[in-house]
């Protein structure tokens, strides 16, 4: 794709950006932690007690308690998947985690109602400011819950729902009931199951018909203790022909004990309507991030998955959309990136249910300093699903030699005519396209940074320009080498 | 007194091989506001100089000196030279996915401005398009030429011209033109000559290094050299080109060493 002749000066003042904002580590960004000052936090350790406790705790209905306990079981019953991880999991502590943090008793619609270490938290993170400049609505979760929420009022007038999981639970009990785990029920897989029985705090949003919200809902999500278990829950329902485009962001402080984050997100499109979800996941290098994602398209709906890996230990996460209708269209942009001691799994699953229907996944993966990305995706088209259209292409890009790239793509087609294409290709920085950089001046970091943002140009023009500059900047934190 | 390269007694291997000598005592002295001419057959060792002065890390240089405004050039990184004034036009200049030649440019003369100043912010976004336009303009190129990823996708003909281009905004006291005119038919090597003839005048020094007279014909060149087996073997005037578009290399291997295997 051609752009404009001369960057416009928007484009420029993101370049700018780029080039100029990013001189921090991540530490001193992102890896900063807080003094506790917290209304409760769990023992280590998961038992059925605790998931009970944890659900009284939170005044639930009971069918959610029953839900949490069943699921507990499937969890400690389902085996660990040994793929993926290459071994990590094993090494997850269950008994050295805590499952829950209370941080605060109450959620502020007000900054300043929010306790002032949190606040400040966030501020560091620029929250606020995002908020006042181009967010429609904002989530902020600090441990277990959500402890800032805001929407904008015009949306709020148009019926737009936007509102913790918790919150959701109490305030729409029949919509949630009538849609929660139906996606992803308890037993599709071990973290899922771990997820709904400890489950807490997450987004819930409700686009009525029609609706088209303009600008991004955002939820952020943060971890500040050590050894701390954050499982959040998303159920995203998107009426039809409605519009919503949902952003997640999180980071967490370094610590030398490993962390553990397992979401799972929800999310329904039903006809006509298009959903976006970006996730910007930079989370320290001593967290777990294993995510399961889904989202079911019915007639004629679009969901997109935009997913980028910058942090973490190891991620397994590789969203998945169920095209459900004819006419609908499943987009997956992945980038990962995997520096030193970092495992990103990442890729994407499309299911193809109904005839006509079209998907595309595109991945981009950098390792560096022997960072290890792996690109996994499921592409099925089912019986009777004809005339569906699919294409794949998946990209690494290694920094040296040590770092580490496999693709591992499966392919399962039992429909009769469809088209589908698939690229992969693993390249290197070459030594030939560095020394062109640098002899019209650029330095080596300089030149390398350009060849890395140029890599993922094609997924990073697809972002709003706040995130893209965002992206941007993280990606050269992650080439500056300062994590960890 | 203007800027001036100075090469002496230069001899070079490239790094993978370092057993067999490529450069094997060049001397060379480029004034600015000169334009020399460096011809000779395949394999004397043209594009080797080229990249040894730019300072590509796959040469190694065992012996000799490089001295550019009487400092040190063999003690610099390639982007030290770059930003010193030292310019290659690449024979075969790389892609760069992603990357518009707009784009490119503005982080080469940002890398410039803040290697100068590390405080600096780089070249306002007005003053870079007024930049562009005015350099493209005179070059004669399309606007949207700016807004291609760099070298992706282009003709041979448009490599050259970018390479050009590149040249034009980053304004160097000394450039390398290597073999330019390869892998050109005759229109699109008259446009990228011209081009060149644009920039050239008394604050650049240029090497036009070529196999063939006909580039010669646009880009008047000063002095001629012939490179012959890793040394310059004869030096003139723009006759000196001429001769070698008739006869040919072969005087130059019967006076100068064995008949090389073809």
């Amino acid at each position: 794709m051609v752009q404009e002749y001369i960057p416009s000066e928007k484009e420029l003042t993101e370049e700018e950006t780029k080039l100029h904002d990013v001189r921090g580590s991540y530490d001193e960004q992102y890896g900063f932690h807080m003094p506790e000052n917290y209304n409760f936090k769990s023992e280590k350790g998961l038992t059925e007690d605790m998931v009970r406790k944890i659900s009284a705790m939170k005044n639930e209905p009971q069918w959610m308690t029953d839900l949490r306990v069943e699921a507990y079981h499937i969890f400690e019953e389902k085996p660990t998947p040994q793929w993926g991880g290459g071994g990590m999991l094993d090494e997850i502590d269950y008994a050295d985690i805590h499952y829950f943090v209370r941080a605060s008793d109450k959620q502020g619609r007000d900054w300043d109602e929010v306790p002032p270490e949190i606040k400040e938290t966030f501020d560091r993170l620029g929250i606020p400011e995002a908020e006042a400049k181009f967010l429609q609505g904002v989530s902020a979760q600090y441990e277990s819950e959500v402890v800032y929420h805001s929407i904008r009022k015009d949306l709020e007038e148009k019926g737009v729902l936007f509102t913790d999981m918790d919150s959701a639970l109490r305030d729409h009990p029949e919509l949630v009931k009538e849609y929660f785990g139906t996606i992803i029920p308890s037993d599709d897989n071990k973290f899922a199951a771990l997820n709904t029985a400890v489950w807490s705090g997450g987004s819930f949003i409700y686009v009525p018909p029609g609706v088209e919200v303009q600008m991004p809902l955002q939820a952020y999500f943060r971890i500040n203790t050590e050894s701390m278990g954050q499982f959040e829950r998303t159920l995203i329902l998107v009426d039809e022909g409605a519009y919503v485009h949902y952003v997640e962001g999180c980071t967490a402080p370094t610590y030398s004990r490993d962390s553990l984050h397992s979401a799972v997100v929800e999310i329904v499109v039903k006809e006509g309507g298009r959903c976006r979800y970006t996730t910007i996941q930079n989370w320290s290098n001593n967290v777990y991030n294993l995510v399961t994602k889904r989202a079911a398209a019915y007639k004629n709906a679009t969901m997109e998955w935009v997913d980028g890996n910058l942090g973490s230990k190891l991620t397994m996460k590789y969203p998945a959309v169920l095209l459900m209708e004819e006419g609908a269209h499943g987009e997956v942009l992945s980038i990962a990136f995997a520096g030193k001691g970092q495992h990103q799994d990442a890729g994407a699953k499309i299911t193809h249910l109904a005839p006509n229907t079209t998907s595309q996944i595109i991945s981009k993966s950098i390792g560096k300093d022997g960072g290890r990305g792996s690109y996994r995706g499921l592409l099925k088209i089912v019986d009777g699903a004809d005339n569906s259209k699919s294409n794949v292409v998946c990209d690494a890009l290694l920094l040296d030699d040590e770092s580490r790239s496999d693709t591992y793509p499966y392919i399962e087609i039992d429909a009769k005519k469809v088209t589908m294409g698939h690229e992969a290709s693993v390249s290197k920085v070459g030594e030939e396209q560095m020394f062109y950089a640098m002899s019209r001046g650029l330095n080596e970091a300089e030149a390398n940074a350009m060849i890395v943002n140029g890599f993922l140009e094609p997924l990073v023009k697809e972002l709003p320009m706040e995130y893209a500059m965002e992206m941007n900047r993280l990606i050269q934190i992650q080439l500056e080498g300062s994590i960890g | 007194m203007g800027a001036k390269i100075e090469i002496k007694n230069l001899h070079a291997v490239v790094e993978e091989q370092p057993e067999t000598p490529i450069l094997r005592g060049v001397n060379l002295t480029v004034n600015q506001g000169e334009i020399h001419a460096l011809m000779g057959p395949n394999g004397s060792g043209k594009s080797t100089l080229a990249n040894v002065l730019a300072g590509n890390p796959a040469y190694e240089v065992t012996e000799g000196e490089i001295s550019f405004n009487d400092e040190d050039l063999l003690e610099m990184d390639p982007d030290e030279r770059s930003r010193e004034g030292i310019f290659l036009a690449f024979q075969y200049p790389v892609s760069i996915p992603g990357v518009t030649v707009a784009n490119f440019l503005r982080q080469a003369i940002n890398a410039r401005m803040k290697a100068e100043d590390p405080e600096s912010k780089g070249i306002s976004i007005p003053k870079f398009r007024r930049m562009m336009k005015e350099k493209m303009d005179y070059l004669g190129m399309d606007h949207k030429f700016a807004g291609r990823y760099l070298n992706e996708g282009f003709s041979g003909g448009e490599k050259k011209r970018a390479e050009v281009l590149q040249m034009a905004v980053l304004e160097p006291k000394f450039a390398i033109m290597d073999e330019t005119d390869s892998g050109l038919d005759i229109d699109a090597l008259r446009t990228v000559a011209e081009g060149v003839n644009k920039l050239v005048g008394p604050e650049l020094g240029v090497m036009v290094i070529t196999h063939y007279q006909r580039i010669l014909d646009y880009i008047k060149p000063d002095y001629v050299h012939i490179m012959f087996e890793g040394r310059i073997v004869e030096s003139g005037g723009p006759d000196l080109a001429l001769k070698l578009e008739q006869e040919g290399y072969d005087w130059i291997r019967e006076k100068y060493g064995e008949p090389v295997a073809e």
